[in-house]
């Protein structure tokens, strides 16, 4: 499993009942559903993954995210998780709102963009960056609305979210010392734990 | 039938017929004494009977869903793009049952049928059906066959009314419930089409008040009225456009009001074939099940309620251009049963070819659906869900 999905399966509790925006092929509620017996939903609107849920036996529904999470009652459920597609949707304040509406508690995973790598790539070869987190060209990338660590924490400051947890993984994929002491210029990628 | 039977298709079929003669209560208060079921089947039944799936038909459909009947039939079964050794309903792994439901005209007690106690074809006479009365009919043609519990239920259009029925009504007796391009109820719009539909066979002058068998006659204006009406929602406008934009069966206007444009001729064979081939009173009670559907209504029209009755778990499945049951229509299920915290799944198929998209093989839907069947077939293969099976 993706080195994010196992930290977030750490953070969810037995028995969990969860919201899965963007949940891909399905890994991530498919390992909950078995080993912390969670039932949920995931949101997906590829055909490729909707398919490899349906074989897994994962709930998902078509849906769009862009098209917001109206469908879904005020604390439906315990969590809700968006790993990676923060930056992909068209209004990121709007879902991290309806995140945690819907959600007791929402987990969010994004690539910083204040990642160093990011930084010297810009700086220095001029171009758009390009990484295993980021490994699109500017013009294919679905990332349309990348953010730092620091962007993301200030908005949720502003917008009254509270900040439950973080953590921030670098580029080997661990928890180093480095990015726990500058998660903005360490942190490849970046989870957060957040409410209302 | 084409010249060699293709290798994914189950081949010569051949019905049978059950009778039962425990009397059936119905929902609208009267008793059917007796009935016919006339179904088909399709692979083998495993041995602890945990393989079976039922497929529910839509309103002009019947048993004949896959292969052929005879080696003249030019058409197999009206679902044969889905029902096969390795199609999306694999019969090489499932036990497949169809049949005609009550009411009908292709071999079912209908009104088309003798009524015993007259001698006489029923007419107008016969009960009125609901999507109820068929689900609690076709319970005991699984009890006839063993089956104690369907590894799905599956329907498309008022099929899938039925499958969403079966989860509500027995929800021990299923697995799954697959519901293609159905409606928690029908919307005014919807029942005002069947109204149509149903005015145009009752004011035909051979209707004779359904007693039409005893003239030696049938409606076949009204019948043709009726299925060119209901042709139009099953396509889309764009899949009118692209079938037939405006094009001129003899290539000019004739200032007249005979067949020019294609799509009126088309519509008027589509009527034709029908007319011939399906029982006016049929079609007017089928339109009634259709109009009466709304599993709500016991649950003090709270659909939430309604669907916190399952314990199956359920593939919804919608065409974006469909808009005789469209895709919003689809997500009120799917809404009430998520609030229900229901096992689901839902896909909204993109398609330009409206409701009738369900019948079709269209790769995405095909996809899709296969890939849902054949983790229903794991389950069966795998020992899921048969502890109950005891009845085999």
């Amino acid at each position: 499993m993706r080195d994010d999905l196992q930290l977030i399966s750490d953070w969810i509790p037995q028995g969990a009942t969860l919201l899965d925006l963007g949940c891909g092929d399905g890994t991530l509620l498919a390992w909950l559903g078995e080993h912390k017996q969670t039932r949920g939903y995931g949101l997906e609107i590829n055909q490729d993954n909707l398919a490899a849920c349906f074989e897994k036996g994962v709930n998902v529904l078509e849906q769009d995210l862009d098209s917001g999470l109206g469908n879904f009652q005020d604390g439906r459920f315990d969590y809700v998780v968006m790993t990676q597609a923060l930056q992909a949707v068209l209004r990121p304040d709007q879902i991290l709102n309806e995140m945690v509406r819907v959600g007791r508690e929402a987990i969010i995973t994004f690539p910083n963009f204040g990642h160093w790598w990011v930084r010297s790539y810009l700086a220095f070869k001029g171009r758009m960056p390009v990484s295993s987190a980021l490994p699109y060209q500017w013009y294919n990338t679905p990332n349309i609305h990348l953010c730092t660590v620091q962007d993301f924490e200030t908005h949720c400051r502003k917008h009254n979210v509270q900040i439950l947890e973080r953590q921030v993984i670098n580029r080997h994929h661990r928890s180093g010392f480095l990015a726990k002491l500058w998660p903005n210029l360490f942190g490849e990628i970046a989870i957060y734990r957040v409410k209302a | 039938m084409p010249q060699q039977i293709p290798a994914d298709s189950v081949g010569l079929v051949e019905p049978k017929t059950h009778h039962f003669d425990t009397p059936l209560e119905l929902e609208c208060g009267r008793t059917l004494p007796a009935y016919d079921l006339v179904y088909e089947t399709y692979g083998t039944l495993n041995s602890n009977a945990s393989n079976a799936v039922l497929i529910c038909h839509a309103l002009s459909g019947h048993h004949h869903a896959a292969g052929y009947h005879s080696e003249d039939d030019k058409r197999p079964g009206w679902w044969d793009t889905c029902i096969g050794p390795g199609k999306v309903i694999d019969t090489n792994r499932f036990f497949v049952v169809c049949l005609n439901n009550l009411g009908g005209c292709h071999g079912s007690s209908g009104p088309s049928s003798i009524n015993p106690e007259t001698g006489q074809p029923w007419g107008p006479d016969f009960p009125m059906m609901t999507i109820k009365d068929w689900v609690n009919s076709q319970v005991r043609l699984a009890d006839v066959l063993g089956i104690q519990r369907w590894a799905a239920v599956i329907g498309g259009s008022m099929g899938g009314m039925q499958a969403l029925q079966w989860s509500i009504d027995y929800p021990e007796r299923l697995s799954h419930s697959v519901v293609i391009a159905a409606a928690p109820k029908l919307s005014a719009q919807n029942i005002a089409f069947n109204e149509v539909a149903r005015q145009s066979i009752l004011t035909d002058p051979n209707f004779h008040g359904g007693r039409y068998y005893l003239h030696d006659t049938y409606p076949r204006q009204g019948l043709i009225l009726a299925r060119m009406v209901g042709h139009i929602t099953y396509l889309s406008d764009d899949a009118m456009r692209m079938k037939f934009g405006r094009d001129l069966r003899a290539g000019r206007f004739h200032y007249g009001f005979d067949v020019e444009f294609q799509v009126e001729s088309y519509l008027r064979h589509q009527g034709e074939v029908f007319s011939r081939n399906f029982d006016a009173n049929t079609y007017l009670l089928m339109t009634k099940a259709l109009d009466y559907f709304d599993p709500a209504r016991e649950f003090e029209d709270n659909l939430e309620t309604a669907l916190a009755q399952p314990s199956c778990k359920f593939l919804i499945m919608s065409f974006t251009s469909d808009w005789r049951f469209a895709p919003e229509r689809s997500r009120e299920i799917v809404d009430g049963l998520v609030h229900a915290g229901r096992d689901v799944s839902y896909a909204e198929i993109d398609t330009p070819k409206g409701h009738d998209a369900f019948l079709l093989d269209i790769p995405e839907y095909v996809k899709l659906f296969g890939a849902y069947m054949h983790r229903v077939a794991n389950e069966v293969e795998s020992g899921v869900n048969t502890v109950e099976n005891t009845n085999a």
